[in-house]
This record gives C-alpha cells, structure tokens and sequence, in this order.
C-alpha cells in the first residue's frame, strides 16, 4: 500500500515538474499531457483505494515514509494517515483536478502561459494531497502553505495585471494571518504535548482538556480551547470566513479553471477538513464549537447576502462558495463533522460544475463577465446551459440533487443540536437557503435568459465551448446529481466510525430520523427549507424574468441596504483604513521617529559626531613643536622612573 | 685619582644640558642636533666610566657602536636639514609645526 500511496502523491508533482521546468521544450501538447497523466493515475489510484474502504470503513493506514529530522527525542517525519475521511478528500480532489485539468485545455488555449499553467494546478494537486494524507501537524503545515503558495501564483497568473497582483497579494496577506493562529496553534499542541503525530496528540487529548493555560498572567484559560480557537483561526483563512473572507472574492482575478479548483472545490475546503481531521480535540471545547458555530452563520448569511447584488459572474459564483463554507462551518460548530465533509464532498462537485460553467460563458463571451451585458444564451450554449441549470438546482438544494442532502442534513442537525446559539444559526442557515435560491438564479436568468444584451460583435462570434470544455462539465453534472445518494453509509452508517470522533453528547446525527432516501425526500420537501428555495426561486424568476423593471425600483428603493451589501459591509475599507492604512502609520512614525532619528541621528551620526568632539579637544594638545613632544617624553620617562623607584625598590 | 662618582656627575650634567638644550632652544634645528650628540657622549661617558671601574672591556666596545651610530644620525640629520631649508627658508625650530592638530 505504501508504494501505491505514494505513487498518488508524486504522480501530479512528476508532472509538474515535466512541465515547469522542460514546458517550452516539449511544448504545449506533451506539457499538458504528463500533467493530465500524472492527475488521472492519481485519480484513478484514489478510486481504487476508495473501493477498498468502502469495503472496510474502519481501516487505517498510518505509516512514516521519510524521518526529517530527530531533535531532543522529537520526530519530525514525512508520512501518510489514510482513512476513510482522508480516502474520500483525496477521490474529490483529484477528480475534480482532473475535471479542470482537462478543460483548461479549452480554456487556456490562446495563453502564452499555457505550461506555466498547467504546471501549477498539477503542483496544486499534489500540494493539496500532502495536506489531506499527512499524519503530522508539520506535514499538515507544509501543505496548508504549498496550496497557499500555489494559490497565490495561480491569483496573480495573468501578473500584467495591475489588479490581479493586487489581489494576489491580498490573498497572501489575509492568510498570513489566518496561518499565523494555525502555527501558533500547533506551537500550542506541541508544547503540551511534545509531540506533532496526529495520534499520539489526539490519544492525549483527555488529559489535555483538564489542563489550563496563563497567557496573560493572572487569567488562566481552558487549553484546549486556546488551541482549538487558534487552529480555527488558521482554517478562517484558508475556508476565508467572516472576517478573514476578504481575499476569496477578488481572487477570482485568477483564471476561471482554478477558481474552480483551488477557490471553490478544494482548497478552500482545507480549513472545514482540518477541522474534522482535528475533531477528536475540538470535541473537548465547547466554547470553540460555538464560536465556530457563530463564525460560519454569520458567514453563511452575510456572504449569500452580497452574493445578490454583484454583478460579476465569477463573483456571484465566489460569494456563493463563501455562504456555503459559512454552511460547512456551521456543521463543524454543532459537531456534525461527517455532514460536513458530505457537503464538501457534494459542493466540490457542484460548485466546481457552476465555475467551469460560468467559465464557459466567459469563452463565449470573449472574456466578458458583466452580467449586465449578457442574457439569452440559451439557445447558443445548450450544454452549458443544462449543465449549469443542474449545477443550480444542486446549490439551491432541489429534491434528489446532491445539495439537497447534503445542506437538508446541516440545516437537520443545527435544528437538533443544543450548543450555544444554535437556535440563532438554524433560523440563519434557513433564511440562508432562501437568499441562495434567489442570487443563484438571479445569475441564471441574467445569463442565460431574458433580452440579450451583449453587443454585436459578440454575439455573431458565441458558440458552445469545445468538447474538453464540455466533457469536465457533462460528468461534473452527472456527480452533481448522484453525489448526494451515499448519504446512507456516510452520515448514518459506519463510514466515518474510525475517523471522526464525536463525544455522544455531542452526536446530533443519532437524532435524526432515516430510513431510507426516498423517505428522506419526502421529508426534507416538507420542511421550510424546501419552501424557503422554491420561494427564492420564483422571487428571482418574478424579479428577473417577469417584471425586470421591478428590480431596478426596488434597488432604487432599498438604496440603503443595496450600498450596504455593494460595499460588502466596508470589510476592505475598514481594512484598508485600520490596518493597511495602521500599518503605515506605524511605519512611518517607526522611520521618522525610530530609524531616522534614533537609529541615523542618535546612534550612527550621534557617535561620529562624539568622537569628532572628542578629537576637537585632543587636538590641542598636538602643536607640532618638536620640544613639546620632548617634555612630555622626558616627563613620562621621569614618572614612569619614579614607579619604579617607589614601588619595586631594588633589593 | 679621579673617582667614579666625578664621571658620573659630569655625565649627568652633560645629559642635562643635553635635555635643557632640546627643551629651551627655539631658534636653531642644529643646536638641537648637538644636544642630542651631547645626550649621546653623556651615554658614553658613563659607559666608560663604569667599563674602567668594572674593568669591563664590553663597554668600551659598546661606546664604538654609539660613536658610529652618532655619526651616521648626525650625517642624516645635518642632510634633513638642508633639504629643510631648502624648502623652507629658515632653520627655527619655531617654523616647524605643521604637524600641529
């Protein structure tokens, strides 16, 4: 099994590698071959492995590959933990990396940048596997910031642009920080615990919750609520939730095919896996999941908000990944870690789906993602068109796509749990499904729908995308469908026995009902969450399609609450006020007043011009007359005789 | 018989004047050269005073080699100051300080 886990990591790094480094040599055919090679062995290993688990849920694999280095009794290693959480990350990612791998050859066609591209997504992926298979909070680490580093390279691919470097940056920044509470989190665990394997550190865990922390001298806190906080920070970055979001929304400056992998199906899902990876410790904090539970509501329902008044397809798109990670969070606050994962699992699918769709427009469109300046695309891009239409239903969580299981059984679980806040988040995640019925096909309608509104010149040119466009999106929307069907073995049966731990005072799952999906369906359409997105839909249908001047009154109308979610709740301004504007400030007091003054004017001029006063007075001493030198000579000769005679007499 | 002592204060009075003349002379660079000579045949004096005492012969030895160093400093010096007062116009002790601070 070793050689096979291995094999899946390295194949995407081999291609990347290939094609990074030899990409003009061997050209863009063969580039784009070794990568698609080296992904598809890894997906098709991952499906294989997969296979196996599912025969055998309670496996697990956990072996050291490699002993960086030993310190003071303490291992750092490179090594694998593999089980049934681990297998079902590692069949998404690289199914969905393969799925936009292939379509970036549609998409990227024209692109001087083509290898360079290619290189970085495989990288991505193998980055991202480091992260998801690793057994050890430093592997962890490695690859939380190798998918950071590629996720930056790939915001600023199109680095000509002002924009795109400015969002780059901003991404690193944002996470910056969130990495810094995961480092800090780590230094934490490993400070108790001496130790960075996951097993040993979740086996200690009991003796961890009794302990207590001074971090402020005086105020002891629970420890493992620190810990727990400070790692949650790490995955407020990476997941960007409220208010660490700010960086998700304008990477879509990057190419559309890695705002599908990296910003919306993968990477950003680090931070919800972490979190379940780490469940055996924040099953010990209490007031972590709630400050969890909060964080993600407030996301979920802040975010979907904004989602409504962008006009920017991609954005739509980004601020809908945004609300639906604030739905993931949720689920990891009320400890449902398993319908976490299944909502990761089966948004992966969807929401890649919507991107490569909305990509596809794009192609058409010649680069326009003005939703202003489309509609009626229909009849030019019916694959699109369907494809995107089911990805939608899926988002909106319409009976028998993938997303209804999934968001249904977060909504379920909120409404059984009894943390703190829970009652607030449940009326929250509900009135969350009605704001993403209604942004979802308010893009659907302005897209695909209504007058067309793009100029002449772009229309005579649309026609579908290429088949490479088209096939990722044929089977993205066949998954979209089926994903949601294994909720039986994944939320209520034994999946997720061996690699999620859930105190059972905690367990929400064990107080849901299931018998079988049918009845699930049944149940779920009679519920409010089904009447909030149907609800949601025909708002948009009404706003949109019926009575499009009926939107624009009503902007004008709630002009208040429009500019408020248009400016996205000031988060940038305030940032860029309090922080980079605090940053400045304290940069410049610290060079005029510390450098300038202290460091130039005190230390380094300060000493240079004491030693010219110094000299100045010295200097009168040396007059140049030659009998002058003479006296002080016989002078010191007559002192130094007199030592003698004094104090070392002769015998 | 002339003793010991009467060498010794002649020479010590011989460096004084020696020293006094160095200290007090502030026009003449070659006053200044004989007053280091006079130093030197004070140095002299007493080692032979002390080689006859003693009847040490090194000493007297010893006074070739000032006698000769004298001569080659006084040669070397008496050559200074003629490229001095080429450049300088004057042999005053006062004109020269311009290694002054």
């Amino acid at each position: 099994m070793k050689s096979v886990y291995l094999t899946l990591v390295l194949a995407p790094l081999l291609g990347a590698v290939i094609a990074g480094l030899f990409g003009k040599k061997i050209g863009r055919t063969l580039s784009h071959s070794v990568t698609i090679l080296g992904v598809a062995v890894s997906c098709s290993l991952s499906v294989w492995v997969l296979s196996q688990f599912i025969a055998d849920p309670g496996k697990v694999d956990n072996f050291t590959i490699y002993h960086w280095l030993v310190s003071e009794g303490i291992d750092f290693q490179i090594g694998f933990l593999v089980d049934s959480l681990t297998v079902l990350m590692i069949t998404v990612v690289t199914f969905v990396s393969l799925m936009v791998h292939i379509y970036t050859i549609g998409y990227m066609q024209d692109d001087p940048g083509y290898q360079r591209f290619f290189s970085y997504i495989a990288l991505f992926t193998f980055s991202m596997l480091m992260l998801v298979m690793a057994n050890n909070f430093l592997q962890l680490f490695f690859g939380w910031e190798a998918v950071g580093l590629v996720s930056y390279l790939l915001i600023g691919f199109w680095f000509q642009r002002d924009s795109a470097v400015y969002a780059n940056l901003k991404a690193f920044l944002v996470n910056r920080v969130g990495d810094f509470g995961f480092l800090l989190g780590i230094a934490a665990i490993f400070m108790f615990t001496h130790s960075l394997d996951y097993q040993d550190v979740f086996a200690q865990a009991p003796q961890l919750a009794l302990e207590t922390i001074d971090i402020i001298p005086g105020n002891s806190w629970d420890l493992m609520t620190v810990i727990c906080l400070l790692l949650f920070v790490g995955a407020m970055g990476k997941s960007a939730q409220v208010p660490l979001h700010v960086w998700l929304p304008d990477s879509m400056e990057g190419p559309t095919p890695i705002s599908a992998l990296i910003h919306a199906a993968t990477m950003v899902t680090a931070g919800i896996f972490m979190v379940a990876r780490m469940s055996p410790l924040f099953e010990w904090s209490e007031t972590a999941l709630a400050v969890v539970l909060m964080i993600g509501t407030i996301t979920s329902i802040s975010m979907g908000l904004v989602g409504i008044v962008q006009t920017d397809i991609k954005r739509v798109v980004a601020y809908s990944t945004l609300s639906q990670l604030g739905y993931m969070t949720v689920a990891l606050g009320v400890s449902a870690y398993a319908v976490a994962i299944f909502h990761l699992m089966t948004h992966a699918f969807f929401k890649a789906l919507l991107f490569l769709g909305a990509g596809s427009v794009i192609i058409a469109m010649h680069h326009e993602q003005d939703m202003r300046k489309m509609g009626g695309l229909k009849k030019y891009l019916p694959i699109t068109y369907w494809t995107t239409f089911i990805g939608s239903l899926a988002l909106i969580g319409f009976p028998f796509f993938s997303g209804f299981f999934s968001k249904d059984s977060i909504i379920e679980a909120v409404a059984v749990s009894n943390i703190w806040g829970a009652e607030f988040a449940y009326m929250m995640v509900l009135l969350g499904v009605f704001v993403t019925a209604f942004y979802t096909f308010r893009m659907f309608y302005l897209v695909f729908h209504g007058p067309e509104r793009m100029d002449h010149h772009t229309k005579a040119h649309l026609h579908e995308s290429p088949l490479v466009v088209t096939i990722p999106l044929i089977l993205l929307a066949i998954f979209s469908v089926l994903a949601g069907l294994v909720i039986e073995p994944l939320l209520f049966g034994e999946y997720f026995a061996t690699a999620i731990t859930v105190k059972p005072e905690h367990n929400v799952l064990q107080n849901l009902e299931f018998h079988s999906i049918i009845e699930f369906v049944w149940h779920g359409m009679l519920q409010p969450p089904f009447a909030l997105a149907m609800a949601g839909w025909f708002l948009a249908w009404f706003l949109y399609m019926k009575r499009p001047e009926e939107a624009e009154r009503n902007k004008q109308k709630l002009s208040i609450f429009y500019n408020i979610l248009a400016k996205k709740y000031g988060f940038d301004e305030f940032n860029a006020w309090v922080f980079a504007g605090g940053a400045r400030g304290i940069g410049q007091l610290l060079w005029k007043l510390g450098d300038a003054k202290l460091i130039d004017g005190w230390i380094v001029n300060g000493s240079a011009r004491l030693v010219a006063c110094f000299s100045g007075l010295l200097r009168h001493i040396q007059t140049g007359y030659l009998y002058h030198y003479a006296f002080a000579m016989i002078l010191g000769l007559m002192f130094l005789l007199l030592q003698i005679w004094y104090i070392a007499p002769a015998p | 018989m002339v003793a010991l002592s009467d060498y010794l204060i002649l020479s010590a009075i011989l460096f004084s004047l020696g020293v006094g003349g160095i200290f007090l002379n502030r026009k003449n660079i070659i006053v200044l050269l004989m007053c280091v000579e006079l130093i030197l045949l004070a140095v002299n004096t007493n080692f032979i005073a002390f080689s006859h005492y003693l009847s040490d012969i090194s000493g007297q030895v010893f006074v070739f080699f000032i006698l000769t160093v004298a001569a080659a400093e006084a040669a070397i010096g008496l050559a200074i100051l003629v490229v001095l007062f080429r450049n300088l116009r004057s042999i005053s002790v006062d004109d020269i300080h311009t290694m002054n601070g």
